[in-house]
Protein backbone atom coordinates (compact mmCIF):
# COMPACT_ATOMS: atom_id res chain seq x y z
CA UNK A 1 0.00 0.00 0.00
CA UNK A 2 2.60 2.53 1.10
CA UNK A 3 4.71 1.04 -1.81
CA UNK A 4 2.14 1.65 -4.71
CA UNK A 5 1.41 5.55 -2.75
CA UNK A 6 4.77 6.62 -3.15
CA UNK A 7 4.43 5.51 -7.13
CA UNK A 8 1.44 6.30 -7.67
CA UNK A 9 1.32 9.31 -5.70
CA UNK A 10 3.43 12.30 -7.60
CA UNK A 11 1.96 11.48 -11.02
CA UNK A 12 -1.93 12.11 -9.50
CA UNK A 13 -0.60 14.57 -7.43
CA UNK A 14 1.08 16.55 -10.30
CA UNK A 15 -1.92 16.12 -12.44
CA UNK A 16 -4.40 16.70 -9.85
CA UNK A 17 -5.02 20.55 -10.16
CA UNK A 18 -5.74 20.31 -13.57
CA UNK A 19 -8.05 17.36 -13.00
CA UNK A 20 -10.03 19.02 -10.57
CA UNK A 21 -10.46 22.73 -12.75
CA UNK A 22 -11.43 20.09 -15.92
CA UNK A 23 -14.08 18.27 -13.46
CA UNK A 24 -15.84 20.78 -12.09
CA UNK A 25 -15.86 23.21 -15.05
CA UNK A 26 -17.01 20.69 -17.78
CA UNK A 27 -18.61 17.59 -15.86
CA UNK A 28 -19.85 19.50 -12.92
CA UNK A 29 -21.48 22.69 -15.14
CA UNK A 30 -22.57 20.15 -17.67
CA UNK A 31 -24.57 18.82 -15.01
CA UNK A 32 -25.95 22.10 -13.20
CA UNK A 33 -26.22 23.10 -16.91
CA UNK A 34 -28.80 20.07 -17.02
CA UNK A 35 -30.08 20.88 -14.10
CA UNK A 36 -30.80 24.52 -14.69
CA UNK A 37 -32.72 23.35 -17.96
CA UNK A 38 -35.16 21.55 -16.17
CA UNK A 39 -36.68 24.30 -14.21
CA UNK A 40 -37.96 27.82 -15.04
CA UNK A 41 -35.46 29.65 -14.43
CA UNK A 42 -35.04 33.59 -15.10
CA UNK A 43 -31.82 35.36 -14.98
CA UNK A 44 -30.87 33.45 -12.07
CA UNK A 45 -34.57 33.34 -9.81
CA UNK A 46 -36.09 30.28 -10.06
CA UNK A 47 -39.70 29.00 -8.22
CA UNK A 48 -38.83 24.91 -9.15
CA UNK A 49 -38.56 21.96 -11.99
CA UNK A 50 -40.73 22.13 -14.87
CA UNK A 51 -39.37 18.91 -15.77
CA UNK A 52 -38.87 18.38 -19.93
CA UNK A 53 -41.01 21.49 -20.63
CA UNK A 54 -38.31 23.66 -22.29
CA UNK A 55 -37.14 21.06 -24.48
CA UNK A 56 -40.38 19.81 -25.53
CA UNK A 57 -41.46 24.08 -26.17
CA UNK A 58 -38.04 24.55 -28.17
CA UNK A 59 -38.62 21.00 -30.45
CA UNK A 60 -42.48 22.55 -31.12
CA UNK A 61 -40.81 26.03 -31.71
CA UNK A 62 -40.73 26.93 -35.39
CA UNK A 63 -37.49 28.95 -35.39
CA UNK A 64 -35.79 26.55 -33.43
CA UNK A 65 -36.04 23.87 -35.52
CA UNK A 66 -35.35 26.09 -38.35
CA UNK A 67 -32.15 26.62 -36.99
CA UNK A 68 -31.52 22.87 -36.06
CA UNK A 69 -32.21 22.77 -40.24
CA UNK A 70 -29.43 25.53 -40.73
CA UNK A 71 -27.32 23.88 -38.85
CA UNK A 72 -27.47 20.48 -40.74
CA UNK A 73 -27.38 22.38 -44.05
CA UNK A 74 -24.18 24.33 -42.88
CA UNK A 75 -22.02 21.49 -41.51
CA UNK A 76 -22.91 19.67 -44.37
CA UNK A 77 -21.22 22.78 -47.12
CA UNK A 78 -18.68 23.20 -44.79
CA UNK A 79 -17.30 19.09 -44.44
CA UNK A 80 -17.82 19.26 -48.30
CA UNK A 81 -16.04 22.54 -49.26
CA UNK A 82 -13.11 22.13 -46.84
CA UNK A 83 -12.40 18.60 -47.75
CA UNK A 84 -12.86 19.31 -51.19
CA UNK A 85 -10.19 22.24 -51.34
CA UNK A 86 -8.01 20.72 -48.58
CA UNK A 87 -7.82 17.74 -50.74
CA UNK A 88 -7.49 19.26 -53.84
CA UNK A 89 -4.47 21.68 -52.89
CA UNK A 90 -2.64 19.14 -51.32
CA UNK A 91 -2.85 17.06 -53.52
CA UNK A 92 -1.47 19.66 -55.90
CA UNK A 93 1.26 20.01 -53.65
CA UNK A 94 2.13 17.03 -52.55
CA UNK A 95 5.19 16.56 -55.30
CA UNK A 96 7.79 19.64 -55.38
CA UNK A 97 6.10 22.38 -56.75
CA UNK A 98 8.07 25.57 -57.17
CA UNK A 99 7.39 28.21 -54.51
CA UNK A 100 5.54 25.67 -52.56
CA UNK A 101 6.46 27.51 -49.47
CA UNK A 102 4.65 30.72 -50.77
CA UNK A 103 1.38 28.76 -52.06
CA UNK A 104 0.88 26.51 -48.67
CA UNK A 105 1.21 30.10 -46.40
CA UNK A 106 -1.28 31.88 -48.12
CA UNK A 107 -3.35 28.95 -48.29
CA UNK A 108 -3.12 28.62 -44.72
CA UNK A 109 -2.93 32.22 -43.50
CA UNK A 110 -6.96 33.06 -43.04
CA UNK A 111 -6.44 30.29 -40.36
CA UNK A 112 -4.81 32.51 -38.13
CA UNK A 113 -7.12 35.78 -38.37
CA UNK A 114 -10.46 35.52 -36.51
CA UNK A 115 -14.04 34.87 -37.14
CA UNK A 116 -14.79 38.36 -36.04
CA UNK A 117 -12.27 40.39 -38.31
CA UNK A 118 -12.78 37.97 -41.21
CA UNK A 119 -16.83 38.47 -40.54
CA UNK A 120 -16.04 42.49 -41.35
CA UNK A 121 -14.89 41.59 -44.52
CA UNK A 122 -17.12 38.77 -45.59
CA UNK A 123 -20.37 41.17 -44.75
CA UNK A 124 -19.21 43.26 -47.65
CA UNK A 125 -18.36 40.59 -49.93
CA UNK A 126 -21.58 38.98 -49.63
CA UNK A 127 -23.72 42.53 -49.55
CA UNK A 128 -26.82 41.07 -51.35
CA UNK A 129 -27.68 43.94 -53.29
CA UNK A 130 -27.65 43.39 -56.97
CA UNK A 131 -27.97 45.57 -60.30
CA UNK A 132 -26.69 49.11 -59.77
CA UNK A 133 -26.78 48.92 -56.05
CA UNK A 134 -24.60 45.47 -55.71
CA UNK A 135 -21.14 46.22 -54.75
CA UNK A 136 -18.81 43.43 -53.07
CA UNK A 137 -18.91 39.68 -54.60
CA UNK A 138 -22.10 40.37 -56.69
CA UNK A 139 -20.59 43.57 -58.65
CA UNK A 140 -17.07 41.42 -58.86
CA UNK A 141 -19.04 38.72 -60.57
CA UNK A 142 -21.02 41.65 -62.99
CA UNK A 143 -17.66 42.68 -63.78
CA UNK A 144 -15.98 39.74 -65.06
CA UNK A 145 -19.27 38.94 -67.07
CA UNK A 146 -20.86 36.31 -64.40
CA UNK A 147 -23.59 39.00 -63.52
CA UNK A 148 -26.33 36.04 -63.51
CA UNK A 149 -24.27 34.62 -60.97
CA UNK A 150 -25.50 37.42 -58.48
CA UNK A 151 -27.70 36.85 -55.47
CA UNK A 152 -29.02 37.23 -52.53
CA UNK A 153 -26.48 35.76 -50.49
CA UNK A 154 -27.27 34.62 -46.58
CA UNK A 155 -31.00 36.62 -46.64
CA UNK A 156 -32.21 33.89 -48.84
CA UNK A 157 -34.16 32.39 -46.44
CA UNK A 158 -34.07 28.54 -48.30
CA UNK A 159 -30.13 28.81 -49.25
CA UNK A 160 -29.35 31.79 -46.94
CA UNK A 161 -27.18 29.48 -44.45
CA UNK A 162 -24.71 28.37 -47.42
CA UNK A 163 -23.44 31.57 -47.80
CA UNK A 164 -22.40 31.59 -44.18
CA UNK A 165 -20.14 28.55 -45.35
CA UNK A 166 -18.72 30.10 -47.72
CA UNK A 167 -16.25 32.75 -45.42
CA UNK A 168 -15.95 29.45 -42.97
CA UNK A 169 -14.52 27.39 -46.06
CA UNK A 170 -12.19 30.16 -46.78
CA UNK A 171 -10.75 30.23 -43.53
CA UNK A 172 -10.66 26.42 -42.88
CA UNK A 173 -9.41 24.76 -46.20
CA UNK A 174 -5.69 25.55 -45.83
CA UNK A 175 -5.95 23.78 -42.11
CA UNK A 176 -7.43 20.59 -43.65
CA UNK A 177 -5.04 20.84 -46.56
CA UNK A 178 -1.65 20.76 -44.03
CA UNK A 179 -3.51 17.68 -42.19
CA UNK A 180 -3.56 15.99 -45.86
CA UNK A 181 -0.24 16.93 -47.24
CA UNK A 182 1.13 15.98 -44.06
CA UNK A 183 -0.73 12.63 -44.53
CA UNK A 184 0.46 12.57 -48.24
CA UNK A 185 4.30 12.91 -47.11
CA UNK A 186 3.75 10.09 -44.42
CA UNK A 187 3.01 7.56 -46.88
CA UNK A 188 6.28 5.40 -47.95
CA UNK A 189 8.20 5.65 -51.14
CA UNK A 190 8.67 2.21 -51.19
CA UNK A 191 4.68 1.61 -50.85
CA UNK A 192 4.22 3.35 -54.12
CA UNK A 193 6.99 1.95 -55.73
CA UNK A 194 6.02 -1.53 -55.31
CA UNK A 195 2.67 -0.33 -56.47
CA UNK A 196 3.90 0.63 -59.58
CA UNK A 197 6.18 -2.59 -59.84
CA UNK A 198 3.04 -4.49 -59.54
CA UNK A 199 1.83 -2.80 -62.87
CA UNK A 200 -1.18 -0.78 -60.78
CA UNK A 201 -2.50 1.77 -62.66
CA UNK A 202 -2.43 5.57 -61.28
CA UNK A 203 -5.68 5.13 -60.72
CA UNK A 204 -5.38 1.62 -58.33
CA UNK A 205 -2.86 3.01 -56.53
CA UNK A 206 -4.98 5.92 -55.33
CA UNK A 207 -7.72 3.63 -54.77
CA UNK A 208 -5.56 0.39 -52.69
CA UNK A 209 -2.71 2.53 -51.59
CA UNK A 210 -2.78 6.02 -51.06
CA UNK A 211 -6.59 6.94 -50.08
CA UNK A 212 -6.57 4.17 -47.54
CA UNK A 213 -2.98 5.34 -45.97
CA UNK A 214 -4.78 8.89 -45.73
CA UNK A 215 -8.41 7.91 -44.07
CA UNK A 216 -7.00 8.44 -40.69
CA UNK A 217 -6.05 11.83 -41.66
CA UNK A 218 -9.73 11.88 -43.25
CA UNK A 219 -11.05 11.58 -39.90
CA UNK A 220 -9.31 13.50 -37.93
CA UNK A 221 -10.93 16.18 -40.56
CA UNK A 222 -14.12 15.46 -40.63
CA UNK A 223 -13.98 15.72 -36.50
CA UNK A 224 -12.27 18.75 -36.58
CA UNK A 225 -14.54 20.80 -38.75
CA UNK A 226 -17.56 19.07 -37.74
CA UNK A 227 -17.18 20.06 -33.97
CA UNK A 228 -16.05 23.37 -35.39
CA UNK A 229 -19.25 23.33 -37.55
CA UNK A 230 -21.40 22.65 -34.99
CA UNK A 231 -20.87 25.45 -32.81
CA UNK A 232 -20.61 28.18 -35.57
CA UNK A 233 -21.53 31.57 -33.94
CA UNK A 234 -18.88 34.26 -34.19
CA UNK A 235 -19.11 34.47 -38.24
CA UNK A 236 -22.63 34.40 -38.11
CA UNK A 237 -22.76 37.63 -35.32
CA UNK A 238 -20.11 39.19 -37.48
CA UNK A 239 -21.37 38.59 -40.86
CA UNK A 240 -25.70 38.91 -40.46
CA UNK A 241 -25.70 39.93 -36.88
CA UNK A 242 -27.94 38.12 -33.81
CA UNK A 243 -31.56 39.13 -35.16
CA UNK A 244 -31.10 38.23 -38.51
CA UNK A 245 -33.91 35.39 -39.20
CA UNK A 246 -32.42 33.52 -42.22
CA UNK A 247 -28.98 32.61 -40.30
CA UNK A 248 -30.65 31.43 -37.09
CA UNK A 249 -28.66 28.44 -35.86
CA UNK A 250 -28.66 27.02 -32.04
CA UNK A 251 -25.77 29.07 -30.78
CA UNK A 252 -27.14 32.49 -31.56
CA UNK A 253 -30.63 31.40 -30.54
CA UNK A 254 -28.80 30.73 -27.07
CA UNK A 255 -27.40 33.64 -27.09
CA UNK A 256 -30.68 35.61 -27.80
CA UNK A 257 -32.42 33.74 -24.72
CA UNK A 258 -30.00 34.24 -22.56
CA UNK A 259 -30.19 38.08 -23.83
CA UNK A 260 -33.65 37.97 -22.56
CA UNK A 261 -33.24 36.10 -19.25
CA UNK A 262 -34.33 32.65 -20.24
CA UNK A 263 -31.76 30.92 -18.40
CA UNK A 264 -33.13 27.67 -18.31
CA UNK A 265 -34.24 28.10 -22.29
CA UNK A 266 -30.43 29.15 -22.97
CA UNK A 267 -29.30 25.84 -20.86
CA UNK A 268 -31.81 23.89 -22.68
CA UNK A 269 -30.22 24.89 -25.75
CA UNK A 270 -26.51 24.52 -24.52
CA UNK A 271 -27.69 20.60 -23.49
CA UNK A 272 -29.02 20.04 -27.26
CA UNK A 273 -25.93 21.15 -28.81
CA UNK A 274 -23.75 18.91 -26.54
CA UNK A 275 -25.72 15.84 -27.32
CA UNK A 276 -25.28 17.00 -30.83
CA UNK A 277 -21.66 17.11 -30.63
CA UNK A 278 -21.41 14.15 -28.39
CA UNK A 279 -23.14 11.85 -30.87
CA UNK A 280 -19.74 12.35 -33.14
CA UNK A 281 -17.55 12.95 -30.82
CA UNK A 282 -17.83 10.53 -28.11
CA UNK A 283 -17.40 7.46 -30.19
CA UNK A 284 -14.19 8.74 -31.67
CA UNK A 285 -12.98 8.99 -28.15
CA UNK A 286 -13.77 5.76 -27.52
CA UNK A 287 -12.21 4.46 -30.45
CA UNK A 288 -8.85 6.41 -29.84
CA UNK A 289 -8.97 5.22 -26.51
CA UNK A 290 -9.49 1.95 -27.05
CA UNK A 291 -6.53 1.83 -30.18
CA UNK A 292 -4.40 3.47 -26.79
CA UNK A 293 -4.47 1.16 -24.61
CA UNK A 294 -4.16 -1.89 -26.78
CA UNK A 295 -0.68 -0.61 -27.68
CA UNK B 1 -4.01 9.97 -68.45
CA UNK B 2 -3.89 11.80 -65.40
CA UNK B 3 -0.94 10.49 -64.49
CA UNK B 4 1.28 12.83 -65.03
CA UNK B 5 0.69 15.57 -62.58
CA UNK B 6 1.74 13.46 -59.56
CA UNK B 7 4.37 11.77 -61.28
CA UNK B 8 6.25 15.24 -62.27
CA UNK B 9 8.83 14.14 -59.13
CA UNK B 10 9.35 10.58 -59.77
CA UNK B 11 12.35 8.59 -61.59
CA UNK B 12 11.52 8.63 -64.89
CA UNK B 13 9.37 5.50 -66.11
CA UNK B 14 10.38 3.69 -68.87
CA UNK B 15 10.38 5.59 -71.99
CA UNK B 16 6.44 5.11 -73.94
CA UNK B 17 6.62 4.51 -77.47
CA UNK B 18 6.02 7.98 -78.30
CA UNK B 19 8.36 10.45 -75.88
CA UNK B 20 7.44 13.35 -77.78
CA UNK B 21 3.98 13.36 -77.20
CA UNK B 22 4.42 12.49 -73.62
CA UNK B 23 6.65 14.88 -72.83
CA UNK B 24 4.62 18.14 -73.96
CA UNK B 25 1.41 16.34 -72.40
CA UNK B 26 3.76 16.12 -69.33
CA UNK B 27 4.54 19.76 -69.88
CA UNK B 28 0.89 20.64 -70.24
CA UNK B 29 -0.05 19.25 -67.21
CA UNK B 30 2.30 21.18 -65.11
CA UNK B 31 1.08 24.46 -66.89
CA UNK B 32 -2.15 23.41 -65.88
CA UNK B 33 -1.26 22.66 -61.94
CA UNK B 34 0.55 25.93 -62.26
CA UNK B 35 -2.80 28.22 -63.30
CA UNK B 36 -4.39 26.18 -60.89
CA UNK B 37 -2.71 26.82 -57.66
CA UNK B 38 -2.29 30.91 -58.62
CA UNK B 39 -5.87 30.65 -59.47
CA UNK B 40 -6.47 29.55 -55.84
CA UNK B 41 -3.78 31.65 -54.61
CA UNK B 42 -5.85 35.30 -55.98
CA UNK B 43 -9.19 33.55 -54.66
CA UNK B 44 -7.77 33.30 -51.04
CA UNK B 45 -6.68 36.50 -51.24
CA UNK B 46 -9.39 38.49 -52.82
CA UNK B 47 -10.48 39.37 -48.74
CA UNK B 48 -7.20 40.73 -48.04
CA UNK B 49 -7.53 42.68 -51.13
CA UNK B 50 -10.72 44.21 -50.22
CA UNK B 51 -10.04 44.98 -46.48
CA UNK B 52 -6.66 46.56 -47.53
CA UNK B 53 -7.77 48.69 -50.40
CA UNK B 54 -11.24 49.76 -48.82
CA UNK B 55 -9.76 50.49 -45.47
CA UNK B 56 -7.96 53.61 -46.96
CA UNK B 57 -10.93 55.01 -49.03
CA UNK B 58 -12.93 57.81 -47.51
CA UNK B 59 -16.32 57.80 -46.69
CA UNK B 60 -17.27 58.99 -50.11
CA UNK B 61 -15.58 57.15 -51.89
CA UNK B 62 -17.15 53.57 -51.12
CA UNK B 63 -20.12 53.69 -53.32
CA UNK B 64 -20.49 50.39 -55.07
CA UNK B 65 -19.07 51.50 -58.13
CA UNK B 66 -16.04 51.59 -56.93
CA UNK B 67 -15.81 48.81 -54.95
CA UNK B 68 -13.21 47.07 -56.67
CA UNK B 69 -11.18 49.93 -57.72
CA UNK B 70 -8.38 51.33 -55.57
CA UNK B 71 -8.24 54.61 -53.77
CA UNK B 72 -8.06 57.87 -55.82
CA UNK B 73 -6.66 59.07 -52.91
CA UNK B 74 -4.97 57.00 -50.08
CA UNK B 75 -7.60 58.07 -47.20
CA UNK B 76 -6.11 57.12 -43.30
CA UNK B 77 -8.89 58.96 -41.55
CA UNK B 78 -10.61 55.23 -41.58
CA UNK B 79 -7.56 54.07 -39.88
CA UNK B 80 -7.17 56.67 -37.20
CA UNK B 81 -11.16 56.10 -36.12
CA UNK B 82 -10.23 52.32 -35.81
CA UNK B 83 -6.93 52.94 -33.82
CA UNK B 84 -8.98 55.39 -31.21
CA UNK B 85 -11.59 52.52 -31.13
CA UNK B 86 -9.66 49.27 -30.35
CA UNK B 87 -5.97 50.72 -28.60
CA UNK B 88 -7.69 49.99 -25.48
CA UNK B 89 -8.93 46.82 -26.14
CA UNK B 90 -5.46 45.51 -27.91
CA UNK B 91 -3.58 46.54 -24.47
CA UNK B 92 -6.16 44.11 -22.51
CA UNK B 93 -5.60 41.66 -24.60
CA UNK B 94 -2.00 41.28 -24.46
CA UNK B 95 -2.58 41.46 -20.70
CA UNK B 96 -4.99 38.54 -20.86
CA UNK B 97 -3.40 36.61 -23.74
CA UNK B 98 -0.16 36.58 -22.26
CA UNK B 99 -0.66 35.32 -18.90
CA UNK B 100 -3.15 33.01 -19.37
CA UNK B 101 -1.37 31.39 -22.20
CA UNK B 102 1.57 30.67 -20.10
CA UNK B 103 -0.27 29.06 -17.18
CA UNK B 104 -2.06 26.44 -19.30
CA UNK B 105 0.91 25.86 -21.35
CA UNK B 106 2.88 25.42 -17.65
CA UNK B 107 -0.02 22.74 -16.11
CA UNK B 108 -0.13 21.44 -19.70
CA UNK B 109 3.40 20.24 -19.94
CA UNK B 110 2.64 18.62 -16.26
CA UNK B 111 0.07 16.21 -17.28
CA UNK B 112 1.49 15.98 -20.86
CA UNK B 113 4.63 14.69 -19.03
CA UNK B 114 2.72 12.57 -16.72
CA UNK B 115 0.19 11.15 -19.44
CA UNK B 116 3.02 10.08 -21.85
CA UNK B 117 6.26 8.99 -19.39
CA UNK B 118 5.44 8.84 -15.72
CA UNK B 119 1.69 7.19 -16.11
CA UNK B 120 -0.07 6.18 -12.93
CA UNK B 121 -3.29 3.32 -13.09
CA UNK B 122 -6.04 4.67 -15.45
CA UNK B 123 -4.03 7.66 -16.79
CA UNK B 124 -5.80 7.10 -20.64
CA UNK B 125 -9.33 7.21 -19.16
CA UNK B 126 -8.04 10.47 -17.33
CA UNK B 127 -6.77 11.54 -20.79
CA UNK B 128 -10.09 10.63 -22.73
CA UNK B 129 -11.94 12.77 -19.75
CA UNK B 130 -9.79 15.51 -19.95
CA UNK B 131 -9.86 15.32 -24.12
CA UNK B 132 -13.64 15.54 -24.19
CA UNK B 133 -13.67 19.17 -22.54
CA UNK B 134 -11.88 20.14 -25.65
CA UNK B 135 -14.60 19.35 -28.35
CA UNK B 136 -17.75 20.76 -26.07
CA UNK B 137 -19.36 23.39 -27.31
CA UNK B 138 -18.99 26.02 -24.03
CA UNK B 139 -23.25 26.88 -24.35
CA UNK B 140 -23.76 23.30 -23.05
CA UNK B 141 -21.40 25.44 -18.93
CA UNK B 142 -22.35 28.98 -20.75
CA UNK B 143 -24.92 29.36 -18.25
CA UNK B 144 -23.87 28.02 -14.63
CA UNK B 145 -20.91 29.15 -15.74
CA UNK B 146 -22.02 33.13 -15.61
CA UNK B 147 -23.98 32.29 -12.25
CA UNK B 148 -20.58 30.82 -10.88
CA UNK B 149 -18.46 33.58 -11.90
CA UNK B 150 -20.82 36.05 -10.59
CA UNK B 151 -21.28 33.72 -6.99
CA UNK B 152 -17.34 33.94 -6.98
CA UNK B 153 -17.04 38.02 -7.52
CA UNK B 154 -14.50 37.44 -10.11
CA UNK B 155 -15.31 40.89 -12.27
CA UNK B 156 -16.17 40.61 -15.76
CA UNK B 157 -14.28 41.13 -18.66
CA UNK B 158 -10.17 40.28 -18.25
CA UNK B 159 -10.25 38.30 -15.05
CA UNK B 160 -13.19 36.37 -15.80
CA UNK B 161 -11.73 35.83 -19.32
CA UNK B 162 -8.87 35.23 -17.76
CA UNK B 163 -9.60 31.89 -15.68
CA UNK B 164 -11.90 30.48 -18.70
CA UNK B 165 -9.05 30.43 -21.39
CA UNK B 166 -6.56 28.78 -18.31
CA UNK B 167 -8.98 26.05 -17.70
CA UNK B 168 -10.70 25.66 -21.41
CA UNK B 169 -7.12 25.48 -22.83
CA UNK B 170 -6.54 22.81 -20.80
CA UNK B 171 -7.41 19.89 -22.55
CA UNK B 172 -5.34 20.95 -25.84
CA UNK B 173 -2.02 21.83 -24.01
CA UNK B 174 -2.50 18.75 -22.20
CA UNK B 175 -2.51 16.83 -25.68
CA UNK B 176 0.31 18.79 -26.94
CA UNK B 177 2.64 18.05 -24.85
CA UNK B 178 1.30 14.38 -24.56
CA UNK B 179 2.06 14.22 -28.22
CA UNK B 180 4.96 15.94 -27.75
CA UNK B 181 6.52 14.11 -24.71
CA UNK B 182 5.99 10.73 -26.51
CA UNK B 183 8.49 11.43 -28.65
CA UNK B 184 11.17 11.93 -26.03
CA UNK B 185 12.97 8.44 -25.97
CA UNK B 186 12.18 6.48 -22.86
CA UNK B 187 15.86 5.06 -22.17
CA UNK B 188 16.34 8.80 -21.28
CA UNK B 189 13.17 8.64 -18.21
CA UNK B 190 14.12 5.20 -17.65
CA UNK B 191 17.85 6.28 -17.08
CA UNK B 192 16.99 8.55 -14.65
CA UNK B 193 14.39 6.46 -12.80
CA UNK B 194 17.38 3.92 -12.29
CA UNK B 195 18.84 6.89 -11.01
CA UNK B 196 17.08 6.91 -7.81
CA UNK B 197 15.42 10.25 -9.49
CA UNK B 198 12.13 11.23 -8.57
CA UNK B 199 9.24 11.80 -10.49
CA UNK B 200 9.97 15.62 -10.04
CA UNK B 201 13.61 15.32 -10.58
CA UNK B 202 13.29 13.38 -13.62
CA UNK B 203 10.62 16.43 -14.99
CA UNK B 204 13.06 18.96 -14.05
CA UNK B 205 16.48 18.16 -14.76
CA UNK B 206 15.38 15.61 -17.92
CA UNK B 207 11.97 16.80 -19.27
CA UNK B 208 11.40 20.24 -18.98
CA UNK B 209 15.06 21.27 -21.12
CA UNK B 210 13.74 19.43 -23.80
CA UNK B 211 10.11 21.29 -23.77
CA UNK B 212 11.31 24.44 -25.17
CA UNK B 213 9.77 23.75 -28.71
CA UNK B 214 6.22 21.76 -27.17
CA UNK B 215 6.38 25.05 -25.40
CA UNK B 216 6.26 27.18 -28.91
CA UNK B 217 3.43 25.10 -30.44
CA UNK B 218 1.32 25.72 -26.70
CA UNK B 219 2.36 29.25 -26.68
CA UNK B 220 1.44 30.15 -30.08
CA UNK B 221 -1.69 28.12 -30.39
CA UNK B 222 -2.96 29.52 -27.26
CA UNK B 223 -2.10 33.00 -27.80
CA UNK B 224 -3.97 32.51 -30.96
CA UNK B 225 -7.39 30.78 -29.90
CA UNK B 226 -7.45 33.34 -26.82
CA UNK B 227 -6.69 36.52 -29.03
CA UNK B 228 -9.24 35.22 -31.85
CA UNK B 229 -11.87 34.83 -29.00
CA UNK B 230 -15.21 36.00 -29.38
CA UNK B 231 -17.68 33.62 -27.55
CA UNK B 232 -16.45 33.67 -24.23
CA UNK B 233 -15.58 37.33 -24.54
CA UNK B 234 -19.44 37.93 -25.68
CA UNK B 235 -21.01 36.32 -22.36
CA UNK B 236 -18.03 37.83 -19.57
CA UNK B 237 -17.80 41.54 -21.07
CA UNK B 238 -17.91 44.53 -23.38
CA UNK B 239 -16.53 47.26 -25.32
CA UNK B 240 -15.39 48.81 -22.58
CA UNK B 241 -13.40 46.12 -20.21
CA UNK B 242 -13.48 43.17 -23.46
CA UNK B 243 -10.87 42.04 -25.45
CA UNK B 244 -10.32 43.56 -28.82
CA UNK B 245 -12.47 40.90 -30.79
CA UNK B 246 -15.49 42.66 -28.88
CA UNK B 247 -14.25 46.20 -29.71
CA UNK B 248 -14.13 45.06 -33.02
CA UNK B 249 -17.27 43.59 -33.48
CA UNK B 250 -18.95 46.84 -31.50
CA UNK B 251 -17.11 49.05 -34.52
CA UNK B 252 -18.06 47.05 -37.52
CA UNK B 253 -21.73 46.80 -37.03
CA UNK B 254 -22.75 50.59 -36.04
CA UNK B 255 -25.58 51.52 -37.01
CA UNK B 256 -23.58 53.75 -39.56
CA UNK B 257 -22.09 51.82 -42.19
CA UNK B 258 -18.37 52.97 -41.93
CA UNK B 259 -16.60 50.17 -44.05
CA UNK B 260 -13.06 52.22 -43.89
CA UNK B 261 -12.82 52.04 -40.20
CA UNK B 262 -14.33 48.35 -40.08
CA UNK B 263 -11.91 47.11 -42.49
CA UNK B 264 -8.83 49.04 -40.72
CA UNK B 265 -9.82 47.49 -37.75
CA UNK B 266 -10.37 44.26 -38.95
CA UNK B 267 -6.58 44.02 -40.19
CA UNK B 268 -5.67 46.30 -36.75
CA UNK B 269 -7.24 42.84 -34.60
CA UNK B 270 -5.90 40.86 -36.94
CA UNK B 271 -1.92 42.06 -36.96
CA UNK B 272 -0.57 40.41 -33.53
CA UNK B 273 -1.91 36.70 -34.79
CA UNK B 274 -0.70 37.42 -38.80
CA UNK B 275 2.56 38.47 -37.31
CA UNK B 276 2.97 35.22 -35.23
CA UNK B 277 1.67 32.88 -38.35
CA UNK B 278 4.62 34.92 -40.61
CA UNK B 279 7.51 34.62 -38.18
CA UNK B 280 6.68 31.76 -36.24
CA UNK B 281 4.50 29.25 -39.06
CA UNK B 282 6.38 26.36 -39.09
CA UNK B 283 5.32 25.79 -35.25
CA UNK B 284 2.22 27.71 -35.84
CA UNK B 285 1.64 24.13 -38.29
CA UNK B 286 3.01 22.07 -35.75
CA UNK B 287 0.15 23.33 -33.10
CA UNK B 288 -2.33 22.76 -36.23
CA UNK B 289 -0.76 19.18 -36.22
CA UNK B 290 -0.96 18.56 -32.77
CA UNK B 291 -4.66 19.42 -32.56
CA UNK B 292 -5.41 16.70 -34.38
CA UNK B 293 -5.40 14.20 -31.49
CA UNK B 294 -4.07 11.78 -33.40
CA UNK B 295 -0.32 11.22 -32.40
Amino acid sequence: MRNKLHRWGPPILLIAPSAVLIGVFVYGLIGVNFNTSLTDNIRGQTTGYVGLENYTTLFSDDTFMYSLRNLAIYTLAFLAGTLFFGFLWAWLLERGVRGEGIFRTVYLFPMAVSFVASGVVWRWLLNSNTGDSASGLNRGLDMIGLGFLQNSWWTDETWGIFAIAVPAIWQLSGYIMALFLAGFRGIPEELREAARMDGASEWKLYRHVIFPQLSPVALSAIIIIGHMSLKVFDLIMAIAGQTNYTTQVPATQMWIAFTRGEYSVAAAIGTIMLLVVAVMIVPYLVHNYRAERNR
Amino acid sequence: MTTQLVDDATPAPPRSARPDTSRRRRRTARTAKYLLLLVFLMGVMIPAYVLFVTSFKSLGEATPTRAWALPTEWYTGGWERAWDALSPALGRTFALVIPSSIVSAVLGSMNGFVLARWRFPYADLVFTLMLFGMFIPYQAVMIPLVELMQGLNVPSGIPSLFVLHVVFGLPICTLIFRNYYASVPEDMIEASRVDGAGMLRTYASIVLPLSAPGFVVVLIWQFTSAWNDFLFAIFFSNAQNGPVTISLNFLASGQLQDYSASMAGALIASFPTLIVYIVLGRWFIGGLMSGSVKS
